[in-house]
């Protein structure tokens, strides 16, 4: 008896300690998005006045109407989504392509590539900046789409993921399929690639969620307002000298919330995505 | 995750591709069925990274000069060294590395554990719950944390009153600014490296717990001797992942604080931004650019030497 309760003690204090410990973490973790829902339905005036509002407001559509008064916010959103959409089909298939050629050919040519595939992983993209900002300008470009999009399409990551999933694919299937008259395209895209949709799909959630959420460039590439992505436009909010921060608020939210969409909806694929080649050691 | 992917591909056998002489070649041709697939990702990577590249380190060492890009040799890099914004920029940087990314890896460290444990219930919500922040919009957040931190009624102050603590000019004094930074990235980062680490713990076989336990390990043993070092190719990825996003470090700074009060929360990234787009000083923004790339390549290679060692094996 009086062993019991002197090892459950000790146990038990350590779950109590564990449960609070998780518990704040949580805490701190939610309470933003709490308060993002109360300020988008509240009004500047309610959201900084002693006591703060602690429960939702009914000021949503009013926000919602101002929000999409000063940055057009359905266009703007719908600029991000078709840019990542657009983004996401391209880039995955170009590295999805080009991580077959790399795990299933030997060509001339290959160890050059494979070598430029890695350069561009270790060297951080605003060594780019002025050039391609200069080349994007030479082009044309400056202030459309194609130049948010096209210059980051091949995404040495997404090559790697893919080329690590193609070469655990047998080549004995691709031979067999071969000897029954299939072409390399087709072989690659009717036997090959269904088989590696796991991979792919968590590879798009990866790239869909970077350009959602890519700002730098094209803050530089996009100057006219109905052209901005939805980052760039609620940038632009935040620097007005009267700010409407219950409509920032609530864009922000609904900003995020596709994020989250996909995050709930692709959870497994999200988090074995996320851990690409890192647990493996 | 970079990391860890090339570490495998280097490793990885050359494939047994299927015929090395098929196609084009038999005929003596270059073989064009590879270039099918490889074609679009290679022609895209010459156009828009190896061109720029190279011409980013033309223009590191040129200068403007009357309109002219004209050639100063290590001019650039020389004007760095007396140019107190970017040390500026390099101290604010050095202070998140050394502060921020230890905090942070160990705080996930430590929920990972938790989230481990064998009685918790409700794990996925849990999971759920400290993984949301990382899945804000990186300008949403930055922007709902600027709010947040407003100096009149924003909510950090309004709860520093409510509690009896002095109200805090966050994001106008350099001090705070920084704190507020580090928060913000923090909460931010964590749940994200957490999520990490928890599914390395799981990767540790309950064997090795087992057997730490006959051997009358406690908690804190079984922790430091059993789980840290079997977590650390884990942790090496983290810490490696975080030091890179740490060195790249914008968008937080730019809607935060557009690295103020007096270059407070300025890096190197956002003042590569300024000094190129805004001064349009093309030259020594790709000098300061090709001073970053440096720096995460020695950052991560010491990370790499210090962390990647078993150190337990004798």
């Amino acid at each position: 008896m009086t062993t019991t309760t002197r090892t459950l003690r000790p146990r038990l204090l350590g779950r109590v300690a564990g449960y609070l410990f998780l518990a704040a973490g949580a805490v701190v973790s939610i309470v933003p998005f709490y308060w993002m829902v109360v300020a988008s339905t509240r009004d500047n005036a309610e959201l900084f006045r002693s006591p703060p509002p602690f429960l939702p407001g009914g000021r949503l559509l009013h926000n919602l109407v101002s929000l999409q008064h000063s940055i057009g916010f359905t266009r703007v959103m719908a600029n991000s989504l078709g840019i990542a959409v657009v983004y996401t089909v391209l880039s995955s298939l170009i590295s999805a392509m080009c991580g077959y050629g790399l795990a299933k050919y030997r060509f001339r040519g290959r160890g050059l590539l494979l070598g430029l595939v890695l350069a561009t992983m270790m060297i951080p993209f605003q060594v780019l900046l002025v050039p391609l900002f200069q080349m994007m300008s030479n082009l044309g470009w400056i202030d459309t789409y194609q130049a948010v999009i096209i210059p980051f399409l091949a995404n040495s990551f997404g090559i790697f993921l893919m080329r690590q999933a193609f070469l655990d694919f047998p080549d004995e299937l691709i031979e067999s399929a071969r000897m029954d008259g299939a072409g390399d395209l087709r072989i690659f895209y009717r036997i090959v690639l269904p088989v590696v949709r796991p991979q792919l799909g968590a590879l798009a959630i990866f790239t869909f969620m970077s350009q959602w959420n890519a700002f730098l460039w094209p803050l530089l590439m996009l100057n006219t307002e109905d052209k901005y992505t939805a980052p760039v436009a609620l940038y632009t909010l935040v620097g007005q000298s009267h700010v409407d921060y219950s409509g920032l608020i609530l864009g922000s939210f609904l900003a995020t919330l596709p994020l989250m969409l996909v995050f709930f909806v692709f959870q497994k694929q999200f988090v074995s995505g996320l851990l690409g080649g890192a647990v493996k050691g | 995750m970079t990391v860890d992917v090339t570490r495998e591909a280097v490793r990885a056998p050359a494939p047994a591709g299927p015929r090395p002489g098929r196609g084009g070649g038999r005929r003596g041709l270059p073989r064009l069925t590879p270039w099918i697939f490889a074609g679009p990702a290679t022609a895209l990577f010459v156009l828009f990274f190896a061109y720029p590249l190279l011409a980013s380190v033309y223009q590191s060492f040129t200068a403007d000069r009357d309109g002219a890009q004209t050639w100063v040799g290590l001019a650039q890099y020389r004007r760095m060294l007396h140019d107190p914004v970017f040390w500026a920029s390099l101290r604010n940087t050095g202070l998140i590395l050394i502060v921020q990314v230890p905090v942070m890896i160990g705080l996930a460290l430590l929920l990972a554990y938790g989230l481990n444990r064998s009685w918790l219930r409700f794990r996925s919500t849990w999971r759920i719950a400290y993984f949301l922040p990382a899945v804000t919009m990186l300008v949403a957040y930055s922007v709902v944390f600027r709010v947040l931190l407003k100096t009149d009624g924003g909510m950090v102050n309004q709860t520093l009153h409510a509690v009896g603590l002095p109200e805090v000019d966050w994001l106008n004094s350099p001090g705070w600014a920084r704190l507020a930074l580090i928060g913000s990235i923090t909460w931010r980062w964590t749940g994200y490296n957490a999520i990490i680490l928890l599914a390395g713990l799981q990767g540790i076989g309950r064997e090795q717990y087992e057997a730490a336990a006959i051997d009358g390990a406690g908690a804190f043993t079984t922790f430091t001797r059993v789980i840290i070092p079997q977590l650390r190719p884990v942790i090496l990825f983290c810490s490696v992942t975080s030091t890179i996003g740490t060195l790249q470090l914008f968008d937080e700074n730019y809607v935060l604080t557009k690295g103020g009060p007096g270059n407070a929360t300025m890096t190197p990234v956002l003042y590569l931004y300024k000094v190129g787009f805004e001064q349009l000083d093309f030259g020594y923004a790709a000098a300061i650019a090709w001073v970053v790339v440096l720096l995460i390549g020695l950052i991560s290679f010491v990370q790499f030497r210090f962390l990647g060692k078993d150190r337990s094996r004798r």
